[in-house]
């Protein structure tokens, strides 16, 4: 591992996890955290509980801002181990000289989604810090539900599942590179951010007995399909022609050499179902405006455990590879 | 008519009945042959397609792809990233360059160490973006580290023009363009050389036309299909490598017949010569010395030359790769990345060894991340 810490040892890829495993698991080991689940569950399978912080850059982005992806961040995270999202923690960084104005609509844009979650922030923090100490705004949130499915986890996908994808990706992840690097696109892109605990909870309503979620941020659909595999010891066969990618997403990954299966997610989740579940739990889905094109992306096999293959509708297949380094152009 | 979209732009050259067609044809030819076929796509982008649509697995056994040189990233040996290395560590300097040079390792890190260090180190989609750095940051020096084969050095030119007819100070350029005959020639002279043919790069072809290539068939007796980079692009372009063999020809074709013509981008060309010339020694990284095999500013802009004005901080002491690196015959053909003692264990994306491993276009980096399940 380098010795110095790296844009890309945040990438939610390999050098991320090879940082968070050798650094942090190392010292904090416990039987909760080895799990590796979106969340903790604690309190006798009652509660999850999870922490996130945002950093992004630009603070606000076509489809929202960095106030809704800091509630819909942690919410989500609760609602793909199954949990209601209900009481929540804010703590905010702020540098020297940042706008009230832009605060509050930050502000504003965190109680109109905690509103959707149900859910609310009991305590908080406020740090002001030197100009230059951050870039302008670091929200950190912490949050508490109540485990509404019990059992929900990666470690325990097998071959009488498939895996499912709420709709199509990499919305996040080119919006903010566009919109960090000044790429003037004349597109309708905007980020998928969006809370969804109110589809995990018309699954668990319907009856559906979801067996993992998670959803695909820093790292995309490769990562979690990845994690997964190593997680379950599984193999997860993917229809690469399958996977719904906007023109727009993939307009900007032809131009810059990105594979939209890397791009992040704020509103996207990946899941695995029964194979017996599986077409009711895409009808469900499917009444959702967010998740009305959800689809049957994978099978589980033992063919290569713990890896991801990727099948091409021309009858050819390789191996979906975790994301490494930093997200950087293609040069020619 | 509707509003014509980008996917309609390469739907076609991906549509899976054509490919599986090509594949049938190329079959049908290759059973007339007498001997295997190695083809070398020349360019680290016909590599990746390759890989990432798993074109080998439907191509007969007789038809191999050796990886060549083609990669601007792969082939900058650790002495130039030094240079990059110890001019973005100056106090005044903002380093500027494009895509993934910033994760190759020199001698004393990568420019992504650098930035790690605290040097300003930025990357552009387009060398122009150079000059929006240079207003906002007046008082810095901004030194384009310009890489890349012919495909982006009328980039670097358009970016040349621009300073030196606005008179432009604080701009300064380190250039490491290359050419792609002369590297060719030099693996057609090494004695265990096995290239039968040469898929050429097509983008390299729409600057300088396919009349590059003119030299290989006639003198050297080597077929070469300028092709394109999508997975039809591809199969098409072998199809046309082995019926030349089928039909005992040895000519110069062009596949992609779009874009690409005998003279190439003339308006490209006058530029890049109005500001380069041909350096006399390049030296590749694993290939070692190529004569005119790269270019270099003309003596009358050295104003805006940062390896002249800053040369006593650049040091000329040539830098071999680890010991355990077999990039160089990777990028000779020799040897493919699996043969590489330390590929995928001491030598990952993540922690890459050599320059193959780096690049995007490399070819160790396709091996590992698109696998090879055949």
């Amino acid at each position: 591992m380098n010795k110095q810490i790296t844009l890309a040892m945040g990438n939610g890829g390999e050098e991320n996890n090879e940082l968070i495993s050798k650094v942090f698991y190392k010292a904090f080991a416990n039987e909760i955290l080895e799990k590796s689940e979106d969340a903790a569950v604690i309190h006798n399978g009652e509660l999850a509980f999870s922490t996130d912080s945002f950093t992004v850059s630009p603070i606000f982005f076509p489809g929202g801002d960095i106030g809704k992806l800091a509630i819909c961040g942690t919410c989500n995270d609760l609602a793909m181990m199954g949990a209601k999202p209900k009481y929540l923690t804010c703590s905010v960084i702020i540098e020297e000289g940042f706008s009230l104005e832009e605060l509050e609509k930050i502000v504003d844009s965190m109680k109109k989604e905690l509103a959707i979650n149900n859910a609310v922030i009991v305590s908080g923090d406020t740090k002001v810090v030197p100009k230059g100490s951050v870039d302008k705004i670091f929200i950190n949130t912490t949050g508490i539900g109540e485990i509404e499915q019990k059992g929900v986890s990666a470690n325990k996908i097998s071959e009488d599942d498939v895996i499912l994808l709420s709709r199509d990706i990499g919305c996040h992840g080119a919006t903010i590179f566009a919109a960090r690097e000044g790429i003037e696109l004349s597109s309708n892109l905007q980020s998928d951010c969006a809370s969804l605990y109110v589809q995990v909870e018309a699954l668990i309503k319907e009856g559906i007995n979801i067996t993992a979620m998670r959803d695909a941020t820093r790292g995309g659909v490769s990562a979690v399909l990845n994690e997964w595999a190593k997680q379950s010891n599984i193999c997860i066969e993917v229809q690469e022609e399958k996977i719904p990618v906007s023109q727009e997403v993939y307009g900007l990954c032809e131009m810059l050499g990105f594979e939209a299966m890397n791009l992040a997610n704020e509103g996207t989740f990946i899941l695995a179902i029964p194979k017996a579940d599986a077409a009711k739990a895409i009808n469900v889905l499917r009444r959702f405006e967010n998740s009305a094109n959800s689809v049957e992306i994978a099978q589980i096999t033992q063919e290569y455990p713990a890896k991801v293959i990727l099948k091409s509708g021309h009858g050819t297949k390789r191996f979906l590879e975790m994301p490494t380094g930093e997200l950087l152009p293609r040069i020619c | 008519m509707g509003e014509l979209q980008l996917k309609d732009l390469y739907t076609g050259f991906r549509d899976p009945e054509v490919i599986q067609g090509y594949a049938k044809l190329i079959e049908e030819e290759a059973k007339k042959l007498s001997s295997p076929i190695n083809i070398m796509e020349v360019c680290g982008g016909h590599t990746h397609t390759i890989m990432k649509y798993g074109l080998q697995q439907l191509l007969p056994e007789n038809i191999n792809f050796l990886h060549g040189p083609g990669c601007p990233v792969c082939i900058m040996p650790k002495e130039r990233i030094d240079h990059a290395y110890i001019l973005a560590m100056q106090e005044d300097v903002i380093l500027v360059t494009l895509g993934d040079m910033i994760k190759v390792p020199g001698s004393k890190g990568s420019l992504q160490d650098a930035r790690a260090q605290g040097a300003d180190v930025r990357f552009v989609y387009s060398p122009l973006d150079t000059l929006k750095i240079a207003k906002e940051n007046p008082e810095k020096k901004i030194i384009f580290f310009a890489i890349g084969f012919e495909t982006t050095t009328p980039m670097s030119a358009a970016l040349l023009d621009v300073v030196v007819k606005q008179n432009i100070s604080n701009i300064l350029f380190h250039i490491n363009h290359v050419t792609v005959p002369e590297a060719m020639e030099l693996l057609l002279a090494d004695d265990e050389c096995k290239i039968d043919a040469f898929l050429g790069p097509s983008h390299v072809s729409v600057i300088s036309g396919s009349q590059i290539y003119d030299k290989f068939p006639s003198e050297y007796k080597k077929p070469v299909v300028v092709g394109g980079f999508e997975p039809v692009d591809v199969m098409e372009s072998i199809s046309m490598i082995v019926r030349q063999f089928a039909q005992k020809r040895c000519e110069l074709e062009v596949q992609y017949k779009r874009a690409v013509n005998t003279e190439g981008n003339l308006k490209a060309q006058t530029l890049n010569e109005n500001y380069f010339e041909k350096a006399p020694h390049f030296r590749f990284r694993g290939l070692g010395d190529i004569p005119n095999g790269g270019l270099k500013l003309r003596d009358e802009y050295s104003a805006y030359n940062a390896e002249v004005l800053y040369e006593e901080l650049l040091k000329s002491e040539l830098i071999d790769d680890h010991k355990l690196c077999i990039c160089g015959d990777i990028l000779k053909g020799k040897a493919t990345p699996p043969q590489c003692s330390i590929f995928g264990t001491a030598c990952k994306p993540s922690t890459p060894m050599g320059s193959c491993m780096v690049s995007s276009e490399g070819a160790c980096a396709a091996y590992y991340k698109y696998g090879n399940l055949l």
